[in-house]
């Protein structure tokens, strides 16, 4: 279809254009190549401990210094970025799923159903996000899998908020109803007309919100929730970092940086999909 | 006016039986046994058994329900299962320090937010607005935890200008003060971000707007256009998400106090957790989630006040 193509050649030629998403989306993925390849980049095992060289700033042998057990502080920020983007990416996925499974059904049936799910959604958004997760990790129990599925929760509502303000506001519109007419079924429907007319809205969402994931698991691994050591993450390395910042800030510094650089770049990717997608935006 | 402030706190009531009733819940599938976990692994079972009585765990769920409720509304938050003190009088303790901070933390925000969105939108790619757009980015991205660290690496450790822990002595104010700096600091730079990008891109939008145009057209002052014309309208949307950056607010709140060992009510609830003292635990998540209902009702009645097309009937 060519009009297709055009409109994709477009798109992709405002991308090429809109300085901060293409930062955000090279900076990303540069770090997703980094945490697939971690084995190969870190040029040492993130576990293993030498005493001798304890607490060392940045030596030739170690570019960022080693940590209070001697191990590698850059490999350690290597192998961290893996917790921080498989929960990221991972619960974001989760929430956008279900959320916005849960927000499509509520705006097209409305009703009951539609207050059920909303009202729901109300009351888990009265939870400030870490509070809500600490309470769900702490009932679960800290590691990889229960991470993602208590951020993925915390990201459920949000989506579902997302979704069923796009579908209300789409239900109406002449090419649903047209559907309907036609007797196209209720999954079509929102399977085929409505889904792919607010995709995109929740890919923008879903990409600032990846950032919003992995503070997350920053925080929680921070006080003592998250993955636990010595698997390392940014959170619990800046957490470690804290107790010998004195003499050795550039542990929590690093791994803090890590953290910030990774959100920033999705946040930057997720700020221009969102002047593409909305070009009255751009620059706001 | 009346009627839409209690309506709007009808409205809110359910709402917050609801919450509380998950809180209560939550706080019951936490894994191990609360009478355990106040004795220790080595308690012998009739002790176990007889705390177990005491705090009325082997009643039925709907009775213990009963009970949280009715002694939360007599403001009897029972005794820390850790401390053996009351829980009420230690979050009494607690609530200033956490009040303080986030208080300071939105006041911050908006004195120095509004004014830097505003710049950005009226040189709107001038220096100062690009300058404004990666700051408020960076303020978004960074975590408060760390911000927190940072700041206390530079300004305690390195230049000793502030004290690196604690909250203050309680009888001084110059102390207190000088305790709260730091993470007020922190929770109000990433604040002043959010309030800078938010008043910039509604004002932004406002400056589109054909009224706007006619304002200028009939030869108003551009100081007139925009304080009166344009201002007030973006005030609404400033309002709104910021209630919702105050909610954001409360939970990286609870981040800073653990970095600045800050006695507040987030250090309360982390300690909580970890030393399984489930009275504090659900006593505190309470209160939080009473504060962010509150928080969206003022948000809601002060939305109510600025925008006119909001009718009270």
């Amino acid at each position: 279809m060519p009009t297709d193509m055009t409109r994709r050649q477009k798109m992709w030629a405002t991308f090429k254009r809109n300085k901060t998403a293409l930062v955000g989306a090279v900076v990303a993925a540069i770090i997703v190549f980094i945490a697939v390849f971690a084995p190969w980049l870190a040029p040492y095992d993130p576990l293993v401990q030498d005493p001798f060289v304890r607490l060392q700033g940045t030596t030739e042998a170690h570019w960022l210094g080693t940590d209070d057990f001697g191990r590698d502080v850059f490999s350690r920020i290597i192998w961290g970025s893996r917790v921080s983007l498989i929960i990221g990416l991972a619960s974001v996925a989760l929430g956008l799923v279900a959320g916005t499974g849960f927000g499509m059904i509520a705006g097209y049936y409305r009703g009951k159903v539609e207050t059920g799910i909303m009202r729901s959604v109300d009351v888990l958004m009265c939870f400030p996000d870490l509070i809500l997760a600490i309470a769900v990790t702490a009932a679960l129990g800290a590691n990889l899998f229960n991470l993602i599925l208590t951020i993925g929760i915390v990201m459920i509502p949000r989506f579902a908020r997302l979704a069923h303000g796009q579908v209300l506001s789409i239900t109406e519109s002449e090419y649903v109803l047209s559907a309907r007419a036609v007797g196209a079924g209720v999954p079509r429907i929102i399977l085929r007309h409505i889904f792919p007319n607010i995709f995109g809205d929740l890919l923008v969402a879903a990409t600032l919100w990846v950032g919003v994931a992995i503070r997350l698991e920053a925080n929680l691994a921070f006080i003592g929730l998250g993955v636990s050591p010595p698997t390392p993450t940014w959170g619990n390395m800046i957490r470690q970092g804290i107790d010998v910042m004195i003499n050795a800030p550039w542990i929590s510094m690093y791994s803090g940086l890590s953290i910030l650089i990774t959100i920033l770049a999705f946040n930057m990717l997720g700020d221009g999909l969102r002047d593409i997608a909305d070009p009255r935006l751009r620059g706001a | 006016m009346f009627n839409y402030i209690v309506r709007r706190i009808l409205q809110a009531i359910p709402i917050l039986l609801v919450v509380l009733t998950l809180v209560f819940l939550v706080v019951r599938v936490l894994p191990g046994d609360p009478a355990v976990a106040a004795l220790g692994d080595y308690a012998s079972k009739d002790a176990v058994l007889a705390l177990q009585e005491r705090m009325g765990l082997n009643d039925p769920l709907w009775l213990q329900y009963v009970r949280f409720l009715g002694n939360l509304l007599t403001g009897d938050m029972g005794t820390s299962l850790v401390t053996g003190y009351s829980v009420g009088k230690q979050v009494v303790q607690a609530l200033p320090y956490t009040l303080t901070l986030t208080i300071s933390a939105i006041l911050f925000g908006y004195i120095f937010g509004v004014p830097l969105g505003i710049s950005a939108a009226v040189h709107r790619n001038s220096f100062i607005d690009y300058f404004n757009r990666i700051f408020s980015l960076v303020g978004l991205s960074v975590p408060a935890f760390y911000l927190g660290v940072l700041l206390m690496y530079f300004f305690s450790i390195r230049l000793r200008l502030f004290p690196v822990v604690g909250a203050g002595d309680p009888g001084d104010l110059g102390s207190l003060l000088h305790h709260l700096f730091l993470p007020a600091l922190s929770l109000g730079l990433i604040m002043t971000a959010y309030v800078t990008r938010m008043t910039r891109s509604s004002l932004l939008e406002i400056l589109r707007e054909d009224y706007i145009r006619t304002a200028k057209s009939k030869g108003l002052a551009g100081r007139v256009v925009l304080y009166k014309h344009a201002l007030r309208n973006a005030l609404i949307p400033i309002v709104t998400l910021g209630g919702l950056y105050a909610v954001v607010l409360i939970g990286s709140s609870v981040m800073v106090e653990i970095v600045f060992s800050r006695p507040g009510l987030g250090k309360m609830m982390v300690g909580a957790i970890q030393q399984r003292d489930y009275t504090t635990l659900q006593s505190v998540m309470a209160l939080y989630t009473v504060f962010v209902v509150v928080i969206n009702l003022l948000t809601d009645l002060i939305y109510g006040l600025i925008d006119p097309r909001i009718k009270y009937d």
